[in-house]
């Protein structure tokens, strides 16, 4: 330790060289530069995000949509009414829920992957 | 209700909420953190946060009051505003949060490169804002007028000084504490009573007659008429009255009423034999309970189909809902947290129907002196009694509160936001603090003028412009490569404005009656499709005008953070 602070030897840094630059392709560069191709690997996870958005709101659509209808035709039994809506439609929601941030995220996982050429 | 509990029960949610403010504020350093929190907080505490700013006394009181009135169809409502998460979940919340605004208006902005869109954008938020603060602040006078006799406009003003103290002083970081806090304290207060409810029920020889449509009188009952009233009578009745019908008097007289409307003047008793249905009564519709019953009543089939698109719909575009997102530190720590919320709403929308339905068995009377509000509150006096249905009654008094200062800090919180980008001159927080008085001083003062505006019909109106404005604005700036500015500004108003004349139209009576009231009072059906259609149809016919940073934007949206950190531009973080 020297007794002088100014004497203190200091290490000075600067941000790490790429090595990789240009010799190595990556398709990571293609999406910073804003080419073509990058526009196409965004697009292609967009289009990979909004199919599994799609897919559950269907499921949504499918599960709750015909509901009222039911009821409708069926109004002699209330206990249907209070047991779906008070109850069952709840734990599908959650489920639904949980199964597109799974998906979601391995497709960002798979792009990741894809883009850093690992 | 003896006001001797609910008053300190009242006094110590507001105690606890400036004490649990006071601790945020303690950590509340720098600007980032009190406008986003610095974007920290972490998926379980903000999704408590989330749910408690989301749950308001529509949750708390007025679902089960609507059960208690209009039956098990009104459940749709609890559906609706839960599934609103999974539809916002899924095509909103990770792009959003990547968007790097704070609030709508800089989405737009950010999206559209265009001054204009954002001003569009930020009236709306302040319209639907103001909506849906008027009123939590009615419910709050109602509320405390009802437990404590205090005159009306007291609660309003109540929740409005503290929730300026709480977010003028602390910003979001506190908000965060106090919302969190909130949401247990909600649940608790709704879970506990319930239990007790339950086993009182239980006790009782469990009776379903409360799943029976319509609801009926299990006893013979004597119900006091305190205000003058109408009641609606889908088929004859009789019953046994002692005051003024129909401008008549009697005394202790059966009388037959045939269908159709009645007016029981103040003061009058009328008795009820076991068995008799439960008459719908309307007094003056000053409560949480009369969502546009007459237009649901003549159509229920298009009203339920009304209600799920504005409520799935809707949610995505609720300014108080949107401006939480930015507080995650990153897209999917975004998504994670919708998924709590989801769970934590999920499980406080049990509790409510559980007060509906033992509301219709032990205290259908209610639904009839349209105090059908105020049934969650006094459901343990009347089932339990005693001093363990007071404490319990005081607990749902608290919590009932601490609905009202939750969602109108959120509201204010997102409002002022705007208010402070768009509005006022300069920034900083000093006008933040500034902004936030105006917040809530305007809804304040025009409760006080416009009156009674039925809860759920302000939230449902809200909910309805929303979707139909918000809904597109998002949905396609996220998914869709040719919105143009022209566009969004043109579906916005198209969707949004002709939501709000609608309801408006409707609200001022002006349809009489048949198809048309009907397709007015319950809009989303069709200004959904119409604010959507005319965004695509008019950006297409715009295409030049799509904005030049568009490719680049959207790859923003939807690369994760990780990926997005290496390139050039980086992403612009929020200096309001």
């Amino acid at each position: 330790m020297p007794q002088d602070p100014t004497e203190r030897r200091v290490v000075v840094t600067g941000v790490p060289r790429r090595t990789r630059g240009l010799g190595g392709y990556r398709p990571r560069t293609e999406i910073d530069e804003q080419t073509t191709l990058g526009h196409t690997y965004v697009r292609s996870l967009m289009r990979s995000q909004l199919l599994a958005g799609l897919t559950v709101f269907a499921v949504l659509v499918l599960l709750v949509g015909p509901l009222p209808l039911v009821f409708a035709v069926r109004p002699q039994n209330p206990g249907l009414v209070w047991g779906v809506l008070g109850f069952g439609v709840y734990p599908p929601l959650v489920l639904l829920a949980r199964w597109y941030v799974k998906r979601a995220e391995r497709n960002e996982r798979d792009f990741a992957r894809l883009v850093e050429d690992r | 209700m003896n006001q001797n509990y609910a008053v300190p029960a009242v006094a110590l949610v507001v105690l606890a909420t400036v004490l649990v403010g006071a601790l945020g504020l303690r950590i509340s350093r720098t600007t980032s953190d009190f406008y986003v929190a610095s974007r920290t907080v972490g998926p379980r505490l903000n999704a408590a946060a989330i749910s408690g700013e989301y749950l308001s006394a529509a949750s708390f009181l007025g679902i089960a009051g609507l059960v208690l009135v209009q039956g098990p169809d009104m459940l749709w409502y609890p559906v609706g505003y839960t599934a609103g998460y999974l539809v916002l979940l899924v095509f909103v919340a990770a792009p959003l949060r990547r968007s790097g605004a704070y609030t709508l208006p800089d989405f737009a902005e950010a999206r559209l490169e265009s001054r204009s869109v954002r001003r569009l954008a930020a009236a709306l938020v302040v319209g639907v804002g103001w909506l849906y603060l008027l009123p939590q602040l009615q419910g709050a006078g109602l509320t405390l007028h009802v437990l404590t006799g205090a005159p009306r406009w007291f609660g309003g003003v109540l929740v409005a000084v503290v929730v300026v103290a709480t977010v003028a002083a602390g910003g979001m970081r506190s908000i965060t504490f106090v919302q969190a806090f909130q949401y247990w304290l909600k649940l608790t207060a709704l879970l506990v009573p319930a239990l007790f409810l339950l086993l009182a029920w239980h006790g009782d020889g469990a009776p379903r007659v409360a799943f029976d449509e319509p609801a009926a009188f299990r006893e013979q009952r004597t119900v006091r008429v305190d205000d003058t009233l109408d009641i609606k009578l889908a088929a004859p009745l009789t019953v046994t009255a002692t005051g003024t019908v129909d401008g008549t008097r009697h005394h202790a007289q059966r009388l037959l009423l045939p269908a159709g409307t009645h007016r029981v003047e103040r003061g009058t008793r009328l008795v009820f034999a076991p068995g008799d249905p439960v008459p719908g009564g309307d007094a003056g519709g000053s409560g949480m309970s009369t969502p546009l019953a007459h237009a649901r009543q003549e159509r229920p089939l298009y009203a339920t189909y009304g209600l799920i698109v504005a409520t799935f719909l809707g949610t995505m575009g609720l300014p108080h809902v949107v401006v939480r997102f930015y507080t995650s530190p990153h897209g999917v720590a975004a998504r994670r947290t919708t998924v709590v919320v989801l769970g934590l709403i999920g499980a406080f929308y049990l509790l409510p129907p559980v007060y509906g339905a033992l509301g219709r068995l032990y205290a259908p009377e209610l639904a009839l002196t349209g105090q059908a509000d105020a049934a969650v509150l006094v459901l343990p006096h009347l089932v339990i009694g005693g001093v363990g249905g007071n404490l319990l009654g005081a607990l749902l008094a608290g919590g009932a509160f601490a609905a009202f200062l939750s969602t109108a800090s959120g509201l204010t919180l997102a409002v002022a936001g705007v208010l402070t980008q768009d509005v006022l001159p300069t920034r900083g927080v000093r006008h933040f603090r500034l902004a936030t008085l105006l917040a809530v001083v305007v809804p304040l003062a025009a409760s006080a003028l416009v009156g009674g505006l039925p809860v759920a019909d302000a939230v449902g109106l809200a909910f309805a412009v929303s979707a139909s404005s918000f809904c597109p604005l998002l949905v396609l700036g996220i998914w869709w490569r040719g919105l143009t500015p022209p566009g969004a500004v043109a579906g916005m108003v198209a969707g949004g404005g002709s939501a709000l004349l609608a309801v408006t139209a409707t609200m001022a009576g002006l349809p009489g009656g048949g198809p048309l009231h009907a397709l007015l009072a319950w809009p989303a059906l069709w200004s959904v499709p119409l604010g959507f259609l005319t965004m695509i149809l008019v950006s297409l016919a715009t295409a030049s005008r799509i904005p030049a940073g568009t490719a680049a934007i959207l790859a923003r949206f939807h690369l994760p953070e990780a990926l997005y950190a290496g390139q050039r531009t980086a992403p612009r973080e929020v200096q309001p």
